[in-house]
C-alpha cells in the first residue's frame, strides 16, 4: 500500500490566530481560540481533534474565511483570506441541503455561483453525482433521502466545484453507527485510490477512532480557550488497518491524552503521559464542571462495577455504550473529579468510594455524593455557604451565574450552573424552583434531620 | 423520474394536449376575460363630490359586485407582496434600519386602520381628480393596511431564523445576493408568508366592507363593490337583498380558497425547511390538475434559457460580499452608532414636543381626557368579548379538539367563520337591537364579538390537538376528571394557543369597536358610549383634531394592553407552558 502523497506545498496556514467574542452587555471579550498555528498541505489528511468548547469549529470555519479571526491571519494559496475561502468545499454536520432543490440543483449550486454555463454544469454536476453513488437520484428532492444518501449529495456538491481542500465539519456524527461507517469507508476509499477531487482534507471531529482511521495527522486541541495541544503522526500504512495492535495503540494514546487535559501530547504517541496536578483554580467559580448528570455519573460506575477488578478499557467502554467522547469523557471527568473513579493508561478502575457508590442504597449513595461533592467541588460548597449566609437562605439564580459569567461565555456558564444545581439537588444540598429561578436551602425535615 | 402517479409522458405525447390542458386554457382566458370586463369599470371617469356612482339593489348585479371587491383585494394583495419582501429584506439585512424599522412595524400593527380611511380617502381622491380611480385607491389601501404588517413581521422572521449551516454554506459557494434570495430566502420565506397572506386575506373582507361605503365631511362615497352593496341595502332595510349578499359573500370566500389559496398552500409544501416528510400534505384539486397537464412544464422549459439569462445578469449586479467588511463594520462603527442612536433620539423628541403641542394648543387636555375615558369604556367591551369568548368557545374547542377526525372537519369551517366579514351582519344584529330595545352599549360587545370570537375557538382545537396523548391517557389514568383534568391538563396545554388567540381575537376587536359602536337601520341610528363611537363620529363630520386624538389614544391602549398583558402572558406561554 503507499502511504501518502505528501508533498510540502502548503495550502493553508494559520499563523497565530485568536478569536474572541464580545461578551453581552458589554464585559469585556471571552477568548474562544488563543495563538493557533497550524498548516495543511497538498496531499495530507488533517484531523481536529478536541472536546465541545475547544473552538474546533470555530478554527474550521477561521480557514474557511466564514469568520473572521480576532487577531493573526488565515493564508490560503498564497494569499491573506479577506472573505470565504475560494479554495475551499465544505462538508457539513446538518448536511445543509436546500429542501426545495433536487439532488442536481443542489450539486450544482457552487457552479451556478461561480457562472458555469448550464450544459457544463449539468454535466460536471452528474459526473459528481455517479462518484458518490448516488446515479439514478438526481431529481429527487432531498427529504426523499436517508440520512446517509443526504450527506453523499453534501459531497457531490463539494466535490463538483473541485477545492484545493476539502473541508468537513464532524460529517459523519449526525449519522447512525453502521451509515457512518459505511460513508467513512468509501471516503476513504476515494482518498487512497488517489481519484480524490480535493488534495487535502480537513476534517474536524470528536470521534477518536474516526481520526486515527482517516487521518495522516491528528491535531488535538484543548479547552478554555481554545489552544493547540500538539499533533499525532498516524504511522500506518493507507488504508488504516483497525486490527493493527499500532492503531489500537494510538486510539488508547489518544484517549488518554484526551482524558487528561494537563498530559503533554507528544509526535510520536510513545511516552507515557505524567498526569501533573492541576493548579488550584482562583475562585470557586473559575473551576470548570464536567457537563454530566448525575443519573449518567452513577449508571456509568455500576457498569464498571461489574468488570472484573472494577476496572475497564476506555475506547471498549466507548464502543460498548455507542457512546462518542463528547458525551462519555464528561460522565468520566466527573467521576473522576468526584473521587469515585481514577483513569490511567486508557482505563479507568473505580476507587474504594465510587464502589461503594455503586452499589448501595438510594439514600446512603445520596450521602455518599454529598460528603464527595462537598469535599471536591468549591463551587457547590460556595453556593451552599452563601445561602445559608442569607436570613430567608434562599438566592436568586442570576447571582450565581453571574459569578461563572466571570470565567465562562455565557451559554456555558449556564450550563455550569445547571450542573451545579443538578449535582446540588442530588446531594440535598439545597433545592432549585426552576420558574422563580431561585435557589433554596432545603426545609429541615423535623423529626428525623440526617444533620 | 420518480413522479410515475402522473400520466406517464408515453400516454401524453398521443395527445397533443391532455384534458388538463384544456381545462387550464378554458381557465385561464375565463380568467383573464373577467378581469379586463371588471377592470374596465375601476377606470370610470366621475367628478366628486357631484356624481358619485349608485349601487343597485338587484341581486342580478352581485356577481360584479363580488367581483369587483375580490379585485380589489388582490390588488391590495399583491402592493402587500411587494412591500413586505422590501420593507422585510432590509429590515432583516441593515442593522440600522432595523432598529427602527421593527418597532415602527409593531406600532403600525397596533394602530386602527378603520380610523384612517377619511384621512386616505380625501388624500387620494385629491390625488386623482375625476376619476373614481381616488376612491379606488382609498379602498385597496385600507385593505393593504389590514393585510401587510403580519406579512412583513413573517417574511423578517424568517430570514432572521435561517439555519446557520444554509447560510454558511450559500456564502461558502459564494452565492450572488440574487442567488442567495432566490435560492435560499425566499423558499425558506414561502410557507410562513403563504400562511400569513391568507389569515389577512381572510381579515381584508372586514375592510373591503367598510371601505367601499363611507361618508365623510357629510358626503357619502361609494364604489361599487359588495360593502355598498351591504350598506345601500341596509338604509333601504330591504332583508331579501342583505340575504343575497351574504350568499355572494360565501360563495367568493370559498372560490377563492379553492382556485386560490388551496393550490398555493399545496405547491408550496415543497418549501418545508424540515427535512422529514410532512404528516399530513396538503393538497388541491386545482394543483393537481396543474401537476397533470403538460402545458405549464413545456411553457416551463421553453422558458429556462430567459429565466437563467435573468439570473445571470441579476447575479452578476449582485456579487457575493468578498471580504470581512460587513463584520468588520459592526465592530468598528462604535461611534458613528453613537450618532444614529442620538439622531434618532432628537427625531423621537422632536415628535413628543409635536403631540404635546397638539395636545395642548388644538384639542385641550379635557379632551385627551375625556378620550382617556371613552377608551376605558370601550377596553372594558373588548376584555368581557375575550372573556365570553373563551368562557363559551374554550370547552367546545377543547371538546373538537380532542377528536381529530371531528377537528379535521371542523377546522376548515371555523377558518372559512374566521375570515367571514362579521360586517355583514351587523345589520341582522342591529334590526334585532331595535326590535328588542337593547341598548348598543351592551349590543355592541355582541357585534365586536361576531368577528374575533371565531380566533378562541380555532386556536382551542389546534391547542387541544396539540396535547399528546400520552399525557391524556395519564390522566385518565390518575383519575383526572372535571375542573381538576382542566387545572392540570388542558389549561396548560392548550395555553400558548389561547395565547395567540387571543392577541389576534383582542386586535379585531379593538379594530371593530369604530363600526360597531355606531349603527344604523334605514334611518334610525344606534350609539355606544366609547372610543369607537368617539372615532366614527369624528370621522362623519371631519374633524381632523380629534380624528386624530381618537386615534392616537386607541392605538395607546392597544399598544399599552401588548406590552401590559400580551407580552407577558407570550412569555409565560413559552417558557413554562412549552409543550
Amino acid at each position: 500500500m503507499t502511504t501518502t502523497a505528501k508533498t510540502d506545498k502548503v495550502l493553508i496556514a494559520v499563523e497565530q490566530v485568536s478569536k474572541s467574542f464580545p461578551r453581552p452587555d458589554a464585559k469585556g471579550e471571552f477568548t474562544v481560540l488563543s495563538n493557533i498555528n497550524l498548516t495543511v498541505a497538498a496531499g495530507e489528511v488533517v484531523a481536529l481533534l478536541g472536546r465541545s468548547g475547544s473552538g474546533k469549529s470555530t478554527l474550521l470555519r477561521i480557514m474557511a474565511g466564514l469568520i473572521p479571526p480576532t487577531t493573526g491571519q488565515v493564508i490560503s494559496n498564497g494569499k491573506r483570506l479577506q472573505g470565504p475561502n475560494k479554495d475551499v468545499a465544505m462538508v457539513f454536520q446538518s448536511f445543509a441541503l436546500l429542501p426545495w432543490l433536487t439532488v442536481q440543483e443542489n450539486v450544482e449550486l457552487g457552479l451556478e455561483a461561480r457562472g458555469v454555463q448550464r450544459e457544463e454544469r449539468k454535466k460536471r454536476a452528474l459526473k459528481a453525482i455517479d462518484l458518490v453513488g448516488l446515479d439514478g437520484f438526481e431529481s429527487a428532492y432531498p427529504k426523499e433521502l436517508s440520512g446517509g444518501m443526504r450527506q453523499r449529495v453534501g459531497f457531490a456538491r463539494a466535490f463538483v466545484i473541485e477545492p484545493k481542500v476539502l473541508f468537513m465539519d464532524e460529517p459523519f456524527s449526525a449519522l447512525d453507527v453502521l451509515t457512518a461507517e459505511n460513508l467513512r469507508g468509501e471516503i476513504d476509499d476515494l482518498w487512497n485510490a488517489k481519484t480524490f477531487p480535493a488534495q487535502s482534507i480537513l476534517i474536524v471531529t470528536h470521534n477518536i477512532e474516526e481520526a486515527v482511521f482517516l487521518a495522516d495527522r491528528i491535531i488535538i486541541l484543548g479547552s478554555n480557550p481554545g489552544h493547540i495541544r500538539g499533533e499525532v503522526v498516524i504511522d500506518l500504512p493507507r488504508p488504516h488497518d483497525r486490527t493493527n495492535v499500532r492503531f489500537q495503540a494510538l486510539v488508547d494514546y489518544i484517549y488518554t491524552v484526551m482524558t487528561n487535559p494537563e498530559a503533554e501530547v507528544s509526535k510520536e504517541a510513545a511516552i507515557a503521559p505524567k498526569a501533573v496536578p492541576a493548579p488550584p483554580p482562583k475562585s470557586p467559580y473559575a473551576q470548570s464542571l464536567p457537563h454530566a448528570r448525575v443519573g449518567g455519573i452513577s449508571g456509568l460506575l455500576e457498569l464498571i462495577v461489574e468488570q472484573p477488578e472494577g476496572k475497564e478499557d476506555i475506547p471498549r467502554l466507548a464502543e460498548r455504550l455507542q457512546l462518542e467522547v463528547d458525551d462519555l469523557l464528561p460522565i468520566l471527568d466527573a467521576a473522576v473529579m468526584l473521587g469515585f473513579a481514577e483513569v490511567t493508561q486508557g482505563d479507568v478502575h473505580l476507587t474504594e468510594i465510587g464502589r461503594d457508590f455503586a452499589t448501595t442504597t438510594i439514600q446512603r449513595s445520596k450521602d455518599l455524593f454529598r460528603q464527595q461533592v462537598l469535599q471536591h467541588v468549591p463551587m457547590v460548597v460556595s453556593i451552599v455557604q452563601t445561602l445559608r449566609e442569607k436570613q430567608n437562605g434562599s438566592m436568586r439564580a442570576d447571582f450565581f451565574i453571574d459569578l461563572l459569567d466571570e470565567y465562562f461565555p455565557t451559554a456555558e456558564a449556564e450550563q455550569q450552573f445547571a450542573t451545579a444545581v443538578d449535582w446540588g439537588r442530588y446531594a440535598e444540598l439545597f433545592e432549585y424552583d426552576a420558574s422563580e429561578e431561585r435557589l433554596y436551602l432545603p426545609e429541615p425535615v423535623a423529626a428525623d434531620s440526617k444533620e | 423520474m420518480l413522479k410515475l402517479t402522473f400520466p406517464s409522458p408515453e400516454v401524453l405525447r398521443r395527445f397533443p394536449f391532455g384534458l388538463a390542458d384544456i381545462a387550464i386554457i378554458l381557465g385561464t382566458l375565463v380568467l383573464l376575460g373577467l378581469i379586463a370586463r371588471v377592470g374596465a369599470g375601476a377606470l370610470t371617469s366621475f367628478v366628486p363630490p357631484q356624481v358619485v356612482p349608485s349601487v343597485s339593489l338587484d341581486p342580478h348585479h352581485l356577481p360584479y359586485y363580488a367581483a369587483r371587491s375580490t379585485l380589489r383585494m388582490f390588488i391590495a394583495l399583491f402592493f402587500s407582496t411587494l412591500f413586505t419582501l422590501i420593507y422585510g429584506y432590509i429590515a432583516a439585512k441593515n442593522r440600522r434600519a432595523e432598529k427602527v424599522l421593527i418597532p415602527l412595524l409593531d406600532i403600525l400593527q397596533s394602530v386602527p386602520i378603520l380610523g384612517f380611511l377619511s384621512i386616505t380617502v380625501t388624500g387620494f381622491i385629491a390625488l386623482f381628480p375625476g376619476s373614481l380611480l381616488g376612491l379606488e385607491a382609498a379602498s385597496v389601501f385600507a385593505i393593504f393596511t389590514s393585510q401587510v404588517w403580519n406579512m412583513t413581521f413573517s417574511f423578517y422572521q424568517s430570514l432572521k431564523t435561517i439555519p446557520q449551516e444554509l447560510d454558511e454554506a450559500a456564502r461558502l459557494y459564494q452565492l450572488s445576493g440574487w442567488q442567495r434570495f432566490t435560492k435560499l430566502e425566499l423558499p425558506a420565506a414561502t410557507i410562513g408568508l403563504l400562511w400569513n397572506a391568507m389569515m389577512s386575506f381572510g381579515g381584508g373582507w372586514f375592510f373591503v366592507a367598510a371601505s367601499e361605503a363611507i361618508s365623510i365631511l357629510n358626503q357619502k362615497y361609494t364604489l361599487p363593490g359588495l360593502g355598498s352593496y351591504v350598506a345601500a341595502a341596509t338604509s333601504a332595510q330591504n332583508l331579501p337583498a342583505l340575504g343575497w349578499a351574504l350568499v355572494a359573500i360565501i360563495v367568493v370566500i370559498i372560490l377563492v380558497d379553492q382556485l386560490f389559496w388551496r393550490p398555493l398552500i399545496a405547491w408550496a409544501d415543497k418549501f418545508r425547511l424540515e427535512m422529514s416528510a410532512a404528516v399530513e400534505v396538503p393538497d388541491s384539486w386545482l394543483f393537481e390538475l396543474f401537476k397533470a397537464a403538460r402545458l405549464p412544464r413545456l411553457l416551463g422549459q421553453a422558458l429556462t434559457p430567459v429565466g437563467e439569462a435573468i439570473n445571470r445578469l441579476l447575479s452578476a449586479l449582485t456579487p457575493p460580499p468578498s471580504s470581512h467588511s460587513a463584520y468588520q463594520n459592526d465592530q468598528q462603527n462604535e461611534s458613528d452608532d453613537r450618532l444614529y442612536n442620538f439622531s434618532l433620539l432628537l427625531i423621537i423628541g422632536a415628535l413628543l414636543v409635536a403631540g404635546l403641542h397638539f395636545i395642548l394648543t388644538t384639542v385641550g387636555l379635557a379632551e385627551v381626557f375625556k378620550t382617556f375615558l371613552l377608551g376605558l369604556f370601550t377596553l372594558g367591551r373588548v376584555m368581557v368579548v375575550l372573556v365570553l369568548a373563551t368562557l363559551i368557545w374554550t370547552p367546545v374547542g377543547v371538546a373538537i379538539g380532542f377528536h381529530p377526525r371531528l377537528a379535521r372537519l371542523l377546522q376548515p369551517v371555523v377558518q372559512f367563520l374566521a375570515s367571514f366579514p362579521a360586517n355583514f351582519i351587523f345589520p341582522f344584529a342591529t334590526l334585532f337591537f331595535i326590535r328588542n330595545h337593547i341598548s348598543l352599549n351592551w349590543g355592541s360587545i355582541l357585534l365586536m364579538a361576531i368577528g374575533a370570537q371565531w380566533y378562541i375557538l380555532f386556536n382551542s382545537i389546534a391547542g387541544a390537538m396539540s396535547i399528546p396523548t400520552d399525557l391524556r391517557e395519564m390522566a385518565k389514568d390518575v383519575g383526572l376528571h372535571g375542573w381538576l383534568l382542566w387545572r392540570k391538563l388542558i389549561i396548560p396545554g392548550i395555553f400558548s394557543a389561547w395565547v395567540t388567540g387571543a392577541i389576534t381575537a383582542s386586535g379585531g376587536a379593538w379594530n371593530a369597536s369604530i363600526v360597531a359602536e355606531v349603527v344604523s337601520w334605514g334611518q334610525t341610528t344606534l350609539t355606544a358610549v366609547g372610543l369607537g363611537a368617539y372615532i366614527a363620529e369624528a370621522t362623519t363630520v371631519g374633524d381632523w383634531p380629534r380624528i386624530t386624538l381618537g386615534i392616537g389614544m386607541m392605538s395607546l391602549y392597544v399598544v399599552g394592553l401588548n406590552r401590559i398583558l400580551w407580552r407577558r402572558l407570550y412569555q409565560l406561554a413559552e417558557t413554562k407552558y412549552h409543550l
